[in-house]
C-alpha cells in the first residue's frame, strides 16, 4: 500500500518522504530542524537505493561534511532529473573519535570523487568506497584542514576582522611569525631522516595473469600526462595505464591548484568571500557570484530588486557566452588547430570583458553581486555598446564559427563517436550543464528550478543525443544562441529603479540555518552549501564545484580510446582548475 | 653603451691615488680595445636575446587567462617577439610563473626551472605569485615563488592586465639590455647551481633547512626523553647510511652535501635492524 503512493510522493516534501522512508525502513530516518532527512548509518545504502529507485532521485548533487562540536555530519543534496524536482536533503552523522560512513558510490558513482574529498578535508571515512585516498592534498599530508580544531601554520585568529590588523594591534608579516619563516608547520619533534617519501608506482606493469597464461600481450604502462602539459588546461595530471596504445584505465589527479577556499571562506566574513568567489571558475567569475548571493539571500531572505534581477541576467548570460567561446576555441586547440580558432574566439571574449571592466572595474575578477543586489549600476556606455554586440555582433560571429568549424573535416573525425556518454550514465555520474546535455538529458537548472528572474524568459534548453565530444561541442554553440535570446529579451525589458534592496548595514549577519544556492552556470550546476550560526562568518561554507564532479566521468569516458582522444574529450568537458581545486 | 653596463666606474669615486693611476691605464692602454670588444659583443648579443624571448607554456592558475589574452588577438605579444610558447622547459628562455603557487605544484615548478637552459628568467606574475596573494593565509599555499627559485620581474595585480605583462615583458627586455657576458652568472666558471627541489612530507619540507627541522627535532625528542636514556649510545655509521638511504626521492640524494645525518633513535635502529634481516 504504501509503495504504490510511492510515485506521487515528491522529494521536497520532506513529511511525506520521511513517512514513506520509515514505513519500510522502521526507525532509519528522522527530521531535523533544517528539514532535513537524516537517516542512520546502517540503513543509509538501503534508504539511499530506495530513493533512487522508487522516489526517482537519480541525481546526487553534492556531497559534503560539517563538522559540529558534537559530530560529523555528511550532506547529501539529491534531485530528481527525470521529474525535474528536489531537493531532499539526506544527512548522515559520525561520531567525532572514529568517523565511518557507508559509501554512496554504489548508489550514486558521483559521489566518488566527493566523497574523496570529504575524507581529505575532514577525516571522514566511507565504507566501501573503491579508491579512498587523498584527493587535493598529498598523501602523507598531515591533518584534516577542514575540521574545526585544525590552524593552518599562518593562523591568526578564529574569525575575521583579525583584532591585530585593527589600529590597536600591530600587524607582523606572517612569515616573522612562524617558526620555520615559511607558510610551514610540522608534526613535534619531526625528523625528516626518519621520513618515508611516499611516492606513487610508476614502473611498467607487466600483466602476469596473462603472461602465465601464455598469451602474448604488449606490457601495460603508465603514461602521467600532467601537471605541466599544454593540454591539460592547466595544472591537471591524468594517470593513464595504457595497453599498447589503448586505455585500459585513467585516473585523474587534482589538488595542484587547491587554495583553500573553503578554510578561507570560513575565516571570512560572508561578504569578504565574495570576490573569493571570482577566483573559483575564473572565466565566469559573474556566474560565481550569483550563485554564492543567491545561496546567502536564501537564508537572510532580502528582496532582490527588479532592476538588480534584470543586470544580473545579463551579465549571467554575457559570461556564458564568453565561457563558451572560450570553450569552443581551446577544444580546437586541442584538435590540433593552433590558436587559429582560439584567437577568433578570444577576440569576442575581450569584447565581453571590455563591457564588464566599464561595469565592475575588472576584467576577469569582477566582484559585482551583493546580498540584496548589486554593487554598482550600469554605466551610461554599456547599454548602446551590449545592444550592438547582442544584436549585430554576436549571433554574426556565433555563424562563422558554425560555418567554419563544424563541418570540418578534422572536427567531425576526432569528434563524433569518441568519448561517449549515455544519458543514464551522465546522471548517475553526476555531471552537469553541456555534458550532461550533449548525452540527451535535457536538464537545466535556470528550466528545472528557476532562479533569479529565469522563468520570465523564453529560452530553449539545447540538447544533442549523441553524448560524443562533437555533441558537447554543438551544445555549447547552441547554447549561446540562447543566450543571445535571453539578452534580447532581459535588455528589452530592463527597469529603471534602484539596485540593492534590504537594510542598509555595516556588517551582515545571516540567520541561523543552511541553505543550498544553485546556478546553471557555463560549465554546469555550480552550487554553495553555506551554514550559518547566526555570527557574521560561515560556519560551513561548501562550493559544489561542477568542474571537479564532471571529472568523475572522465575515466570511463577514455577507456578503450587513445592517448590523442584523451585531449580532446578533456576539451570538451571544459574544466577549468580553479574550480576543481579550489 | 659603456654607461650602461657599470663596469667602468665614475672616477670620482675613487679616492686612492695607485687605484685611480691603474684604473686610467686600464681605460686607455690595451684593454680598451677588448672591452669595446666585449661590450659589441654585448649588445649584439643582449638586442638578438632581448628580441626572441621564448615562453614557457605553462599557466598555474587565474593569471594565465590572462597571460594567454597577452598573447591572444588583442594584445599580441608577438609584436616584443615573445609570441612563442614553448611546451618543452628545454626551449625556454624565460618562465611567467602565473598564479597561485600550491605546495603541492612547488617541487614541479622548481623542477622544470632547472630544467630550462640558461640563460633562464622568471617573471612572476600577480599577486599570487609574488607573496601568496589572496590565499596567502592557506595551508596548501607558497608565499610567493622567489622562496624556492630566483625571480626578475614581478608583475603586482590580481590578475595583472595584459598591459601590465607587458610592461614586465618590457622591464625584463630591460634587464637584459644590461647584462654583460662578464658579468652574467652563466659566463662565469664553474656550475651554475641547481635551485633544491623541496619534498612533500607532513608538509614541504625546503631542503634547504633540512639541517635546522632535524635539529628541532633533536631537540624536542631530548626533551622528551628521560635522562640518562640511550640517546647516546648509537652507532653513527649505520645511522647515516640509513639516513641517506631512506633521503631518496626519484632517485636525487636531498640530503646537503657536506652535513652528516644525526643518529637514529633506539627504537627505530631496532626496527631497521630486524628490516634488514627479513
Ligand atoms: S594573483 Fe589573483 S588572479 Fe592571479 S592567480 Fe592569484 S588570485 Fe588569481
Amino acid at each position: 500500500m504504501v509503495i504504490a503512493e510511492a510515485t506521487t510522493v515528491k522529494l521536497s516534501e520532506i513529511d511525506a518522504v520521511l513517512k514513506q522512508v520509515n514505513a519500510l525502513f522502521p526507525n532509519a530516518a528522522t527530521k531535523d530542524t533544517n528539514g532535513s532527512l537524516v537517516v542512520a548509518n546502517d540503513k543509509l545504502v538501503d534508504v539511499a537505493n530506495y530513493l533512487k529507485d522508487d522516489l526517482a532521485a537519480d541525481y546526487c548533487s553534492s556531497v559534503t561534511s560539517v563538522d559540529y562540536p558534537d559530530r560529523f555530519e555528511v550532506v547529501y543534496h539529491l534531485y530528481s532529473v527525470s521529474k525535474q524536482e528536489g531537493p531532499l536533503v539526506m544527512k548522515a552523522h559520525a561520531d567525532k573519535g572514529n568517523p565511518i560512513v557507508p559509501s554512496m558510490v554504489s548508489v550514486w558513482a558521483g559521489a566518488n570523487l566527493q566523497e574523496r574529498e570529504v575524507y581529505d578535508m575532514m577525516g571522514i571515512r566511507f565504507a566501501g568506497h573503491p579508491n579512498l585516498k587523498r584527493v587535493l592534498m598529498w598523501e602523507g599530508f598531515e591533518g584534516y584542514p577542514l575540521r574545526k580544531d585544525y590552524k593552518e601554520p599562518y593562523y591568526e585568529e578564529e574569525k575575521k576582522p583579525y583584532d591585530s590588523r585593527h589600529p590597536g594591534g600591530h600587524h607582523q608579516r606572517a612569515e616573522e611569525r612562524v617558526p620555520w619563516g615559511k607558510n610551514v608547520q610540522y608534526p613535534a619533534g619531526f625528523d625528516p631522516d626518519e621520513m618515508t617519501v611516499i611516492k606513487t608506482e610508476n614502473l611498467p606493469l607487466v600483466d602476469a595473469l596473462d603472461l602465465r597464461a601464455g598469451r602474448f600481450k604488449t606490457d601495460r604502462f603508465i603514461v602521467n600526462m600532467g601537471p605541466q602539459h599544454p593540454s591539460t588546461h592547466g595544472v591537471f595530471q591524468m594517470r593513464i595505464t595504457l595497453d599498447g596504445e589503448t586505455i585500459v584505465d585513467l585516473e585523474p589527479v587534482m589538488g595542484y591548484l587547491h587554495r583553500n577556499h573553503e578554510k578561507i571562506g570560513e575565516r571570512n566574513m560572508w561578504l569578504m568571500n565574495m570576490p573569493f568567489t571570482d577566483r573559483l571558475d575564473y572565466i565566469c567569475s559573474m556566474g560565481n557570484n550569483l550563485g554564492y548571493a543567491l545561496a546567502v539571500e536564501k537564508l537572510m531572505g532580502v528582496e532582490v530588486p527588479e532592476r538588480a534581477q534584470y543586470i544580473r541576467v545579463i551579465m549571467a548570460e554575457l559570461t556564458r557566452i564568453a565561457n563558451h567561446f572560450w570553450a569552443i576555441g581551446f577544444l580546437l586547440n586541442d584538435l590540433g588547430a593552433f590558436f587559429t580558432p582560439s584567437l577568433y574566439a578570444i577576440e569576442e571574449r575581450e569584447l565581453i570583458l571590455d563591457l564588464f571592466e566599464m561595469t565592475a572595474g575588472s576584467r576577469m575578477m569582477c566582484n559585482y553581486m551583493r546580498f540584496g543586489g548589486i554593487a554598482a549600476d550600469l554605466p551610461e556606455e554599456f547599454l548602446p555598446l551590449c545592444h550592438d554586440l547582442v544584436y549585430n555582433r554576436m549571433n554574426r560571429k556565433i555563424d562563422e564559427m558554425d560555418t567554419y568549424l563544424s563541418q570540418n573535416e578534422i572536427v567531425l573525425a576526432r569528434g563524433k563517436g569518441i568519448g561517449i556518454l549515455p544519458p543514464d550514465m551522465a546522471i548517475n555520474y553526476s555531471t552537469a550543464g553541456p555534458v550532461l546535455r550533449g548525452s540527451g538529458v535535457p536538464y537545466d537548472v535556470r528550466r528545472a528550478q528557476p532562479y533569479s528572474i529565469y522563468d520570465r524568459f523564453d529560452f530553449k534548453v539545447c540538447t544533442r543525443s549523441e553524448g560524443d565530444v562533437y555533441a558537447r561541442y554543438a551544445v555549447r554553440l547552441d547554447e549561446m544562441r540562447e543566450s543571445v535570446n535571453i539578452l534580447k529579451q532581459a535588455m528589452n525589458q530592463l527597469p529603471a529603479g534602484p539596485i540593492m534592496g534590504g537594510r542598509k548595514a555595516w556588517q551582515i549577519r545571516v540567520p541561523k540555518g543552511e541553505a543550498y544556492g544553485r546556478v546553471e552556470n557555463p560549465k554546469g550546476e555550480l552550487g554553495f552549501f553555506v551554514v550559518s550560526d547566526g555570527s557574521a562568518n560561515p560556519y560551513r561554507y561548501h562550493v559544489r564545484a561542477t568542474s571537479y564532479i564532471n571529472l568523475n566521468v572522465l575515466g570511463e569516458l577514455c577507456k578503450g580510446h587513445t592517448v590523442a582522444d584523451v585531449v580532446a574529450i578533456l576539451g570538451s568537458i571544459d574544466i577549468v582548475l580553479g574550480e576543481v581545486d579550489r | 653603451m659603456a654607461e650602461t653596463n657599470g663596469h667602468t666606474s665614475p672616477i670620482s669615486l675613487i679616492d686612492d691615488e695607485d687605484q685611480f693611476i691603474i684604473e686610467q691605464v686600464k681605460q686607455s692602454v690595451l684593454v680598451t680595445t677588448v672591452d669595446k670588444l666585449i661590450d659589441l659583443v654585448d649588445n649584439i648579443n643582449n638586442w638578438g636575446r632581448r628580441s626572441s624571448l621564448w615562453p614557457m607554456q605553462f599557466g598555474l592558475a587565474c593569471c594565465a587567462i590572462e597571460m594567454i589574452c597577452t598573447a591572444a588577438s588583442r594584445y599580441d605579444i608577438s609584436r616584443f617577439g615573445a609570441e612563442l610558447f614553448r611546451p618543452s622547459p628545454r626551449q625556454a628562455d624565460f618562465m611567467i610563473v602565473s598564479g597561485t603557487v600550491t605546495k603541492k605544484m612547488v617541487p614541479q615548478i622548481v623542477r622544470l626551472y632547472n630544467q630550462m637552459p640558461e640563460p633562464k628568467y622568471v617573471i612572476s606574475m600577480g599577486a599570487c605569485a609574488t607573496g601568496g596573494g589572496p590565499f596567502k593565509e592557506g595551508y596548501n599555499v607558497v608565499s610567493g615563488i622567489d622562496k624556492y627559485i630566483p625571480v626578475d620581474v614581478y608583475v603586482p595585480g590580481c590578475p595583472p592586465t595584459p598591459q601590465a605583462l607587458l610592461h614586465g615583458l618590457m622591464t625584463l627586455q630591460a634587464k637584459i639590455d644590461n647584462e654583460s657576458i662578464r658579468t652574467a652568472r652563466w659566463y662565469r666558471s664553474g656550475e651554475v647551481e641547481e635551485a633544491p627541489i623541496p619534498i612533500l612530507g607532513p608538509d614541504i619540507i625546503d631542503v634547504r633547512q633540512i639541517p635546522d627541522i632535524r635539529a628541532e627535532a633533536m631537540r624536542v625528542r631530548a626533551a622528551t626523553q628521560t635522562v640518562g636514556g640511550t640517546a647516546t649510545d648509537r652507532p653513527d655509521s649505520t645511522s647515516t647510511a640509513t639516513a641517506a638511504k631512506t633521503l631518496k626521492v626519484d632517485g636525487h640524494a636531498v640530503s646537503p652535501k657536506g652535513k652528516t645525518a644525526p643518529p637514529l633513535s633506539a627504537e627505530r635502529l631496532a626496527q631497521v635492524k630486524s628490516l634488514k634481516k627479513t
